[in-house]
C-alpha cells in the first residue's frame, strides 16, 4: 500500500507532468481557456491513463519487446476512442468545447511515456496508482492554468463572476497568445525556484524541470530531442 | 479553385497550426534552436503531412466509410501515420540519399507530432474531399514551416540578448511565441 501512496505523491507533486516534467504541452496550451475545460481534459486524460497503464501492465510479459510501441499505441488509441464516445454521449457540451483535442489524447506524450517508463515494468496495482497520480497531477496543472486565464481573461472562475463589473477583462488571456504568456510566467517561476535550490546546493534540484536540456533527462529515448541536439 | 485557395490561406496563416491551434508545440519549442535544423524539421513535416493527409483521406473514403467502421478512425489513422513514416524513411534512404541525409534524423520524431494526426482528423471533421484534404494538409504544414523558421531566426538573435535570469531558456521562447501569435492575428482580416 505504501508504494501506491508514493506513486500518488510522485505524480501530483514530485514529477508533476505539467509543472515539473512539462509534458503534454499541446492540450495544456489549447484547452485551458477556462477552468472547466481544464478539468474536463485532465479527467479524460486521467481515465485513459489509468486504463492503459492497467492493461499494459497486465500484458507486459506477453507483448514482445520489438513491437511494444505499436502495441502501446493500439491500446491507448482504443481507450481514447471509448472515452470519446462516452463524452459524446453523456457530456455533449464538454465534447464540443474540447473538440479535436480528445482524439489527440493518443499522441499525448504523458500516456506513452508512463506506459514505456513505468507500466511496462511494474505490477498492475502500482501501475494503476501511477496512472491516478500522474493523471491527477495533469488535471491540477490544467485546472490551475485554466483558473488563471479565465480570471484575467473574463473575470470569472468556473463560469461564476468573481471580479466586480468595473473590471475590464483582458481578453487576450483567453485567446491563443495568452496561453503562451501564462505558461512562460509559470516556467520562469519554476526556473527561479530551481536556481535558488541550486544556490543552496540541493543536489536533487538538478533533476527538476525539463526546460530544453535533454542530455541529462531519463526520458530522452521517448522524447527524442537529444538526437537533434547532437545532430 | 477559389475554395481551395481559401482553405490553403486559412490553414497556413489565419488558423496557424502552431500559433493558434497549438498542434506540434513540442518540435516547435525543441527543434527551433537554429534556422538550418528548423528548416529541416519543417520540410520533413511538410513532406509527411501532405502524404499522410492524402493517404488517410483515401483510406477513410474507400475503406472505413463503405464498411461502416468510421469510429475506428483514431486507431487506424495513428497506425497508418506510424507505418507511413517508417516507409517514407526506408524509401528515401534507398532512392533519394541526399534528401534522406537532409531530413532523415527528423522523420522518427514526426510520428508523435500531433499536427499530423490533427490534420487527418480535421479533414474528416470538416468532411473535406480528398483533394481539399491534401491541400489543407500541405497548407497546414507550410504554416508550420513558416512559424518554426521564423521562431528559429528570432531565437538565434535573442541568444545574445540580456535576458532576466529566470526567463532564460524555455520561458523567453514562450514569450516570443506569444508575441508571434499576436502578430499572426493580423492575418485574420484576410478572410
Amino acid at each position: 500500500m505504501n508504494k501506491c501512496m508514493e506513486r500518488l505523491y510522485n505524480g501530483l507533486i514530485k514529477e508533476n507532468p505539467t509543472f515539473v516534467l512539462m509534458l503534454g504541452m499541446c492540450p495544456t496550451l489549447a484547452v485551458t481557456t477556462s477552468a472547466i475545460n481544464g478539468i474536463g481534459m485532465g479527467l479524460s486524460t486521467t481515465v485513459v491513463l489509468i486504463l492503459s497503464n492497467m492493461l499494459i501492465s497486465m500484458l507486459r510479459k506477453i507483448i514482445p519487446d520489438s513491437v511494444r510501441m505499436p502495441a502501446f499505441i493500439v491500446v491507448v488509441a482504443s481507450f481514447v476512442t471509448i472515452v470519446q464516445f462516452l463524452l459524446q454521449g453523456f457530456l455533449p457540451g464538454l465534447y464540443d468545447s474540447l473538440g479535436l483535442y480528445i482524439p489527440l489524447i493518443v499522441v499525448n506524450c504523458i500516456i506513452l511515456g508512463r506506459a514505456e517508463s513505468y507500466a511496462s515494468k511494474n505490477p498492475v496495482l502500482p501501475s494503476i496508482f501511477d496512472g491516478i497520480g500522474m493523471g491527477l497531477g495533469f488535471t491540477v496543472g490544467l485546472t490551475s492554468i485554466g483558473i488563471v486565464r479565465e480570471l484575467i481573461g473574463s473575470g470569472k472562475i468556473f463560469g461564476l463572476q468573481v471580479l466586480p463589473d468595473s473590471y475590464e477583462p483582458v481578453t487576450i488571456f483567453i485567446l491563443a497568445p495568452g496561453a503562451f504568456f501564462v505558461l512562460a510566467c509559470l516556467t520562469a517561476l519554476q526556473n527561479k525556484i530551481k536556481n535558488k535550490m541550486v544556490q543552496k546546493g540541493d543536489p536533487s534540484s538538478e533533476k527538476i524541470g525539463c526546460g530544453t536540456d535533454c542530455s541529462s533527462c531519463g526520458r530522452k529515448n521517448i522524447c527524442g530531442s537529444d538526437t537533434i541536439n547532437n545532430a | 479553385m477559389k475554395e481551395l485557395l481559401l482553405i490553403a490561406v486559412s490553414s497556413a496563416f489565419v488558423n496557424n497550426v502552431v500559433l493558434s491551434r497549438f498542434l506540434g508545440i513540442c518540435p516547435f519549442l525543441g527543434v527551433s534552436k537554429n534556422v538550418k535544423t528548423a528548416a529541416g524539421m519543417g520540410s520533413a513535416v511538410v513532406f509527411v503531412i501532405t502524404i499522410s493527409s492524402l493517404i488517410t483521406g483515401v483510406i477513410y473514403r474507400f475503406l472505413l466509410v463503405p464498411t461502416g467502421f468510421e469510429y475506428l478512425q483514431t486507431i487506424v489513422f495513428i497506425l497508418v501515420i506510424a507505418a507511413l513514416v517508417q516507409f517514407v524513411e526506408m524509401f528515401l534512404k534507398k532512392l533519394m540519399p541526399p534528401l534522406y541525409n537532409a531530413l532523415g534524423v527528423y522523420l522518427p520524431l514526426i510520428t508523435t507530432n500531433c499536427a499530423v494526426l490533427g490534420v487527418a482528423l480535421t479533414n474528416v471533421q470538416k468532411s473535406y474531399t480528398i483533394l481539399q484534404g491534401t491541400v489543407n494538409g500541405a497548407a497546414t504544414a507550410l504554416g508550420f514551416l513558416v512559424s518554426i523558421v521564423l521562431m528559429a531566426g528570432i531565437r538565434e538573435k535573442t541568444e545574445y540578448n540580456d535576458i532576466p535570469e529566470s526567463f532564460r531558456g524555455t520561458p523567453i521562447v514562450l514569450v516570443t511565441a506569444g508575441l508571434m501569435a499576436i502578430a499572426f492575428f493580423g492575418f485574420s482580416g484576410l478572410i
